[in-house]
């Protein structure tokens, strides 16, 4: 793992008319991890997610991209480094999967040049990487909740981009399909230096598969690091006003959390 | 058919170059077709007479055919033309802006403010001409624009789609209640606004060609060029800005463009409906949805479909003219349902 800060908060602020959102966050993502962002609804996950991919207005000098003010970046130079992966996506229109998966190549391609060799090569390696190759010539419009989920990392993935940030990116999938998803973002991010951060909703998924929390209540970051470390029954009950146990997994030796259901 | 063949580049322009042809002979026809029958050779012949340095023999083409298919027939049909080309391709990018296949160049208000801006005209008894235009297409054509500019203005400057669409339903309304207020009281200019907003051909001259071409063309060429970015706003908004394009430019720009280009096709013509919904669609069931290809296909196909609809118009009850947005809505409005209850079966 090569010691890079490649997502720098600075004393980030952020409101939603007159509403604080996000509270002096500053937070630092480190190369080839996988970050989870965590927290009760309302804490600002998604707000974060967004604003370190400058989809949101930003101070200056607040969020910095390798070092880099995000305001001295034009949209282009950033989709080569960050690929956004939404919660889900629409689609009224018939596109194939593979002009889907393509269309992540639009940051490399001039106004008047068409996809050449290369691009669909990177398109055929990230449909791979995400098992959706043999979907290829399949219409958008006709795949399940899981299959589109994966086309829509595989186009992130035509990004060739440093860092996938992606938003609840198991929200509408089967328990099969969650494990499937976060499992291949995991290999990704080990196969190939991928630094991923995620909103995650499920506390058990972030103590499986993320080497790095931040965890966020009321628009402040209440810890970061290590999930053994963040993850603690005492913070459990703080933040989500839950009791937990803490256990060991007997799949894979890490922590998980089990909880009442009165 | 299979979707690897439909994608593939040798198809795309097979159809393309189908495209071409139908919309030769169309003009071809057109041009034959009227009170008084003019032969398709000669159609031909007189057409390509002075682009072609051989003379041909013309000797007996008759000189009033000439003058029938010269002043009266070709201004009509390139005018047709052009507006239909206009109509198709501001259809696919209004669908694309508003990520909705159902959507149509009409819903910022242009329709409404073109009859708006004609009745204010007319009711006025305007008398101003401009390039040698009259007042009727220039009081559509800025009536269309302010219309339009009003509903992105108060809508939030295009912030979001919705309200923009929902702005442009209101300005409507809006428009069409003041147009009947209007009427209500100018009862001698009654049947004249009315049969303005059923859209016809039969004022086209080539001094309205030679306005509207450069606009239209122009315009048209501008968004084939930009057509990629309609792909991706398609996504989203946030999924296209994260790809590396700025959609609330990219936005402005397009609605910009395809309403000159909508404004300029409807004060040549009133409003001619479901051209430039239909059109897009159907392009869309035979190419897929890539406005790349998309936007150059739904050019010749609203040609297509707007020269055979005129050509019907004014020649199958003849002499009497039905104006042409009957043609186009009897033809459009069954296909629509048709497309509607496909859409159902298929989700």
């Amino acid at each position: 793992m090569i010691d890079e800060v490649i997502v720098e908060t600075k004393n980030l602020n952020w409101s939603y008319n007159e509403t604080k959102v996000l509270d002096n966050v500053s937070i630092d993502i480190q190369f080839g991890t996988f970050s989870g962002i965590l927290g009760p609804n309302g804490a600002g996950k998604t707000t974060l997610l967004k604003l370190i991919l400058n989809l949101l207005k930003v101070e200056k000098n607040s969020i910095l991209i390798r070092g880099k003010d995000i305001k001295n970046y034009s949209r282009k130079e950033l989709a080569r480094i960050e690929a956004y992966v939404p919660q889900s996506i629409k689609m009224d229109f018939n596109f194939t999967v593979e002009q889907v998966v393509l269309m992540g190549r639009t940051p490399f391609l001039g106004r008047f040049d068409r996809e050449s060799g290369r691009d669909f090569e990177i398109a055929e390696w990230a449909m791979k990487e995400t098992g959706v190759l043999g979907l290829k010539n399949k219409l958008i419009t006709q795949l399940s909740g899981g299959e589109l989920q994966r086309v829509v990392i595989a186009r992130a993935l035509t990004q060739e981009p440093i860092i996938m940030a992606l938003d609840e990116p198991t929200s509408h999938l089967d328990i099969h399909h969650q494990i499937n998803i976060l499992s291949i973002l995991r290999s990704l991010a080990k196969k190939e230096g991928l630094t991923i951060v995620a909103v995650l909703h499920d506390v058990n998924h972030a103590l499986e598969y993320c080497n790095n929390i931040f965890l966020l209540d009321q628009g402040k970051i209440v810890d970061s690091g290590s999930p053994e470390k963040v993850i603690t029954p005492e913070v459990m009950k703080n933040v989500y006003n839950l009791d937990v146990n803490i256990k060991k997994n007997p799949f894979t030796g890490n922590p998980y959390i089990v909880h009442d259901y009165a | 058919m299979h979707f690897k063949e439909m994608i593939s580049g040798k198809y795309k322009k097979t159809v393309f170059l189908l495209l071409l042809i139908i919309l030769l002979v169309t003009i071809v026809i057109a041009g034959s077709l009227g009170s008084a029958r003019i032969s398709f050779p000669d159609v031909v012949r007189i057409i390509i007479e002075p682009i072609t340095p051989m003379s041909i023999e013309n000797s007996n083409i008759k000189e009033t055919s000439r003058i029938i298919i010269w002043k009266i027939r070709l201004p009509r049909i390139i005018l047709t033309v052009i507006a239909g080309m206009g109509l198709g391709v501001s259809g696919a990018v209004f669908q694309g802006i508003f990520r909705n296949p159902m959507a149509n160049p009409y819903i910022l208000g242009i329709s409404s403010g073109a009859a708006f801006g004609v009745t204010l005209g007319m009711t006025m008894g305007l008398q101003i001409t401009f390039l040698g235009i009259g007042a009727i297409p220039i009081s559509a054509f800025i009536g269309a624009i302010s219309a339009s500019v009003i509903v992105y203005l108060i809508s939030g400057g295009g912030r979001d789609i919705l309200p923009l669409l929902l702005s442009g339903i209101a300005m409507g309304f809006l428009l069409s209640a003041l147009m009947s207020l209007l009427m209500y009281f100018n009862r001698s200019q009654l049947e004249n606004i009315v049969y303005w907003t059923m859209g016809s051909f039969n004022a086209a001259s080539w001094q309205k060609v030679i306005i509207t071409a450069p606009v239209i063309l122009s315009g048209s060429f501008f968004i084939i060029i930009f057509a990629r970015d309609l792909n991706l706003m398609v996504l989203g908004e946030d999924s296209a800005n994260s790809l590396g394009i700025s959609v609330k430019k990219s936005r402005l720009i397009f609605l910009l463009v395809s309403t000159f280009i909508t404004a300029s096709a409807v004060a040549v013509s009133g409003v001619i409906g479901f051209v430039g919904l239909i059109v897009p669609h159907a392009m869309r069931i035979i190419t897929g949805p890539d406005h790349r290809t998309l936007i150059p296909y739904s050019m010749f196909g609203g040609a297509i479909l707007l020269l055979t609809s005129d050509t019907l118009a004014r020649t199958i009850i003849a002499p009497t003219e039905i104006p042409v947005g009957i043609v186009t809505s009897l033809l459009g409005a069954p296909f629509f349902l048709f497309l509607l209850n496909r859409m159902r079966n298929t989700k």
